[in-house]
């Protein structure tokens, strides 16, 4: 837990938060609509004996007691998926409509991607993209376990994506859940440490850069990008959308979550950031006990 | 291990005329002339054509053929499809898909693979008789619970079955609702599960 102790400023609670990230993670599922309702699904876990408590947050999350979610048949059927509770936040942030064009610029393994789909009745187009070609049979696997028929799934960096494969010239919205250095995923992956660096941080901000600013530059005027990473680190946060709102023309814009959060950060040891990063989110291990996760929602220039 | 191969004779699939592909020659060239009657080019998707009458590659099956195979073995009422398109990517393997894109495409994938037709009797996948077979009225057999545990675990079951022989959809209630397995393959009297081995499970 070292390379948290730089967050002792910024978390409130600090030592329940280190706690929390002690502690193993629950086991949750997200009900998939394409396939069922949340009572389907209640019904179906009822049917295999595994008790569950609903999220008080969003009735489409369901908290397992049980080690292996996907051995019911409420899994089977793609009735659930399993996804870590806040994971779910960054597609209802987005908030996809039935019909829209939607970019999932870093897909796999497709827990986001078909929460997409799910949320726009599996109708209009989920462009689904991961730059490692291994992790594409993995979102291939849960796009069509789960029943997804709104989604095409293309191999391509994020960073200079071209939608000349497509007939339109721009997306409605966009999710870049970026690839990062996964601090808020220590609860399920006690190694998510190890390898931790500055240096590696830093790098793979400047990953995130450039895949945010090919987002909001793929995205039509009036339309909504949300940027997410399961990480504390504000030099892949809010560093990163204070970079692209420099660069490009938009803005950070607010949502509602009804999960227990901090604002985003203003400043940052010597950094500033713009104003407007308070309207992100900061969710901590220790506020709804679940891992960690940042949330920026921006518009893109009418 | 299931056997894919469909049964070899007694024939129950009335499939000859979808399959033969007899060479309709293409209506007239709007078509580019790299697809006015081209092989399949495998590596990417093309849409179907309307009709056998509006197709632009020898041997490739229309969309009127897709859904009325899924009508006539399964009862699926062709509106079912009215807002889906369906490709071909692959010989013979068909992608039913609700989004938007050009044909021809070149994608790692496209709604969902639905169908395979390269073989003489078609063969729809456990993925989309899952999200689609509720829908069917004919040609399903349902298992009870211990039925339905084994046929997802991939082992065969002797069972009898006085309806067609060949591809089925297998369901089981849970929950008080059909629910549809997957795809199996009745012949001689034994229900072959062909759900493939990344689906199977213990339950």
């Amino acid at each position: 837990m070292e390379p948290f102790e730089r967050y002792r400023p910024i978390v409130d609670d600090f030592e329940a938060f280190l706690a929390a990230c002690e502690r193993p993670l629950g086991t949750a599922v997200r009900v998939n609509a394409i396939k069922a309702t949340a009572a389907q699904a209640m019904a179906a876990l009822e049917a295999d004996g595994v008790a569950y408590e609903q999220a008080d947050w969003h009735s489409r999350v369901l908290r397992l007691e049980t080690d292996s979610p996907g051995s019911t048949w409420a899994s089977y059927h793609g009735f659930t998926h399993g996804q870590e509770e806040v994971s779910v936040v960054p597609p209802l942030v987005l908030d996809p409509e039935p019909g829209e064009r939607v970019w999932d610029a870093c897909a796999a393994p497709g827990g986001k991607a078909t929460q997409l789909a799910a949320l726009m009745n599996d109708r209009g187009t989920v462009v689904a993209n991961d730059n490692n070609l291994g992790r594409l049979s993995a979102l291939r696997f849960n796009a069509e376990r789960l029943g997804a028929t709104s989604l095409a799934v293309t191999n391509d960096d994020a960073r200079n994506y071209s939608l000349a494969s497509f007939e339109f010239d721009a997306f409605d919205r966009a999710l870049v859940d970026a690839p990062c250095s996964c601090e808020g995923t220590i609860r399920k992956n006690p190694d998510a440490l190890d390898e931790w660096n500055l240096g590696h941080v830093r790098s793979i901000a400047g990953v995130q850069k450039g895949i945010l600013r090919r987002a909001v530059q793929a995205t039509r005027p009036g339309g909504t990008v949300v940027y997410s990473t399961c990480t504390f680190a504000p030099e892949e946060n809010e560093a990163v959308v204070d970079h692209v709102l420099d660069v490009e023309d938009c803005a950070v814009v607010p949502f509602d979550l009804s999960l227990e959060h901090d604002p985003g950060l203003t400043e940052w040891n010597d950094e500033s950031y713009d104003g407007s990063l308070s309207k992100a989110a900061r969710i901590y291990p220790h506020q709804n006990d679940t891992g960690g996760f940042f949330v920026a929602k921006l518009e893109v220039a009418a | 291990m299931p056997d894919d191969d469909p049964p070899a004779d007694d024939d129950p699939i009335a499939d000859g005329e979808r399959t033969a592909g007899d060479g309709d020659p293409a209506p007239d060239c709007e078509a580019t002339s790299d697809d006015a009657l081209a092989e399949n080019v495998g590596e990417r998707f093309a849409r179907l054509p309307r009709t056998r009458a509006d197709r632009t590659v020898a041997g490739r099956v229309s969309r009127a053929d897709v859904v009325e195979y899924f009508d006539e073995r399964f009862g699926i009422p062709p509106e079912t499809f009215d807002s889906y398109t369906f490709w071909e990517k692959g010989a013979g393997k068909i992608w039913v898909y609700a989004g938007e894109a050009p044909s021809p495409i070149e994608v790692e994938s496209l709604g969902m693979l639905c169908l395979r037709t390269r073989q003489e009797h078609w063969k729809p996948t456990t993925d989309f008789v899952q999200r689609f077979g509720g829908r069917a009225t004919e040609c399903v057999i349902d298992l009870d619970e211990d039925g339905a545990a084994r046929f997802v675990a991939g082992d065969d079951q002797e069972l009898d079955w006085d309806g067609d022989w060949g591809y089925l959809i297998a369901a089981h209630t849970l929950a008080g609702e059909r629910e549809p397995l997957g795809v199996g393959l009745y012949v001689y009297g034994e229900l072959r599960s062909l759900i493939p081995k990344g689906r199977r499970r213990h339950l």
